[in-house]
């Protein structure tokens, strides 16, 4: 894939023009976000409860397990992590199962920026795209310009999509203009990268906060909504992946644009991956359960995703001699 | 004196340390040998197999990495847990067996003093059935046992404690883990043993139990890729059907192990004196051996 190019135009923002009096300064955003209805707690949690009650079974079952499989950003944010373990990474992804050629690609790989280019070289060809989380990952910490070179940087390696952090002390304090820049500033220096903001939603504290930073980074021009960096826990869970998904329904019934969602950390078996499956298709429709809409940010999970194959297709249980150490 | 209620029990299974329901909820009448009611026991299904090997699996590092010394102080440990419940698996051997209570004792007896002597042999296979090679060359070459794995056991129908205890205690001393379905009508010692396990030190997943059918479940295990071995113990008297329908499971689960590579250890043919003096096979059964050839000189 070509590398994208850079846009070198001042930041503009491409936010809704029916928002553009919402997101004029920290006064007008905040009386926005505060406005958004509030989440019934108990509500989200019993619809979850009851939606994972789902028994997908046999040929549902067999869908479901390999459209997972597609929607996978698979990932390795370690300080360990080095060029041949990401080499072995890109290799999972284009053939997750090498001993099966029906078994699809998974959507991406997401590395450390500095990772990108073995990643590019590894994967050139093979319509896998390449993720690099940016902006002083995981914590957000650094000034504007670092995280804006940090971002810049991946992007000139070749990575196809940016996952940055939001600034959670800004957000937590009521600084929104302050957030709501930084993303419009990144997603400038995205260019024509795809721009995942993860909000970490652990750090949000309350449903109510998790919605207001979802309509926050699509507001200012993300092209993903993700709840965590996968570096904490809770990371995420079922109720606030429902509210984010609520969150890009009720935005894309205002201004036709789709945004997309990526629950990312703690999703390690095929159980909770397909319970995350129902949910999209009874919060946002099936059309979301596509990679330019949903992804799953993983890396255990792919191993037990085989292994439910495997056992759908040879009858028996496998088991992890049978599949890849990561 | 007022008459009291009758607890009557339904027991789970013995998952990874814990005592989950039967995943598919189901349970079965357990009677003594008149047929009067004793309890209700779970009735294992495959997902609980499944479960029950995930939870052995992840139980292996730590119990055969630990050494043979450790083990043998910990199953010494099931050993005295079973002392202080020795009339609770008396009074259930009694009924689940049709034996007279002095007979049942001297059963439990002979549980705990088998428990002990696997127990004891821990830290010596080693040395009796691996040791130094010599070879013509400039190497010090030596063979020590390895566990298996993952290993199922289908116990025995029949001696439901003494039996069982004489296939669980020897493959869990060599360093394996072991899921086991119990002697499906007579759960009962099966279940206190497994209470017994979560009193003492044995870790969570080293010992997993099962009460349930041998033909339903066996094919389950012997089909799992992560199961290293299998003991078909179990299949003589584990089939419902009538005569020959027992060697036919015993030919069926060996064929289907054969299909990921199993370990397999037969039935015996006619029912084995679980009183016996043991010996070591039930031991070697599940050891592998590992030889390592060391330059020495330079």
């Amino acid at each position: 894939m070509a590398a994208p190019t850079l846009d070198t135009a001042g930041p503009s923002t491409a936010v809704p023009p029916a928002y553009l009096d919402a997101t004029r300064d920290n006064a007008s955003l905040r009386a926005f976000l505060h406005g958004l209805p509030g989440v019934d707690q108990v509500g989200a949690e019993a619809r979850v409860a009851t939606l994972a009650t789902r028994s997908i079974k046999t040929t549902a079952k067999a869908w479901a397990i390999d459209t997972a499989i597609g929607l996978i950003d698979l990932t390795t944010l370690e300080g360990s992590d080095t060029p041949g373990k990401v080499a072995s990474l890109c290799a999972k992804a284009r053939r997750p199962d090498p001993s099966d050629p029906s078994c699809p690609p998974t959507a991406a790989v997401c590395v450390y920026g500095d990772l990108v280019p073995y990643a590019v070289e590894a994967l050139e060809g093979s319509g896998v795209h390449i993720a690099a989380v940016a902006t002083a990952f995981p914590s957000g910490r650094a000034s504007r310009e670092v995280k804006i070179a940090d971002v810049q940087d991946a992007v000139r390696a070749g990575a196809d999509e940016i996952d940055m952090v939001i600034d959670r002390g800004a957000f937590l304090s009521g600084r929104y203009s302050a957030v709501f820049d930084e993303i419009v500033a990144v997603k400038h220096a995205c260019g024509s990268a795809h721009l995942k903001v993860i909000l970490e939603t652990g750090e949000l504290a309350t449903y109510d906060n998790v919605r207001r930073a979802s309509w926050l980074a699509m507001l200012a021009g993300g092209d993903f909504i993700k709840t965590s960096t996968g570096k904490m826990s809770p990371a995420a869970t079922l109720p606030v992946t429902m509210v984010m998904l609520e969150a890009v329904r009720d935005f894309a019934e205002a201004t036709g644009r789709r945004i997309g969602v990526k629950p990312a950390g703690g999703i390690r078996t095929s159980k909770d991956a397909i319970k995350h499956l129902v949910l999209i298709n009874e919060t946002t429709g099936p059309e979301w359960l596509h990679p330019d809409l949903f992804r799953i940010g993983a890396s255990s999970l792919l191993n037990d995703l085989l292994l439910q194959r495997h056992k759908l297709r040879t009858g028996h249980y496998s088991g992890p001699d049978y599949v890849t150490v990561d | 004196m007022s008459s009291r209620l009758d607890v009557r029990k339904t027991y789970k299974l013995y998952i990874g340390g814990k005592f989950p329901r039967s995943e598919s909820g189901r349970s079965y009448v357990v009677t003594d040998t008149k047929g009067e009611f004793l309890a209700n026991a779970s009735r294992a299904s495959r997902k609980d197999a499944r479960d029950a090997v995930v939870a052995a699996r992840g139980a292996f590092s730590g119990w055969s990495g630990a050494t043979a010394y450790n083990r043998g102080q910990v199953l010494y440990r099931v050993a005295e847990v079973m002392e202080g419940r020795a009339e609770q698996f008396a009074t259930e051997v009694a009924a689940g067996e049709g034996l007279r209570l002095t007979q049942a004792r001297g059963v439990v007896a002979a549980a705990i003093d088998r428990w002990v002597w696997y127990a004891g042999w821990t830290d010596k296979l080693s040395q009796v059935v691996g040791g130094t090679n010599p070879v013509a060359g400039p190497y010090f070459d030596f063979s020590i046992p390895e566990p298996t794995g993952v290993v199922a056991i289908l116990a025995p129908q029949d001696s439901s404690l003494l039996g069982l205890v004489s296939v669980l205690a020897p493959t869990l001393a060599g360093g394996n883990v072991v899921v086991a379905v119990s002697s499906k009508r007579r759960p009962l010692p099966a279940i206190t043993l497994a209470e017994a396990f979560a009193t003492s030190d044995v870790p969570g997943g080293v010992v997993n139990l099962l009460t349930g059918g041998a033909a339903e479940i066996g094919p389950w295990l012997a089909e799992h890729a992560d199961v290293n071995a299998i003991d078909l113990t179990g299949t003589v008297g584990g089939s419902d059907e009538a005569e020959g329908a027992d060697a036919e499971l015993a030919r069926d689960l060996e064929a289907k192990a054969a299909g990921t590579l199993k370990r397999v250890r037969r039935p015996s043919v006619g029912s084995p004196d679980w009183a016996a003096e043991p010996g070591l096979s039930r031991m070697t059964a599940f050891l592998e051996t590992k030889t390592v050839w060391h330059p020495i000189g330079v």
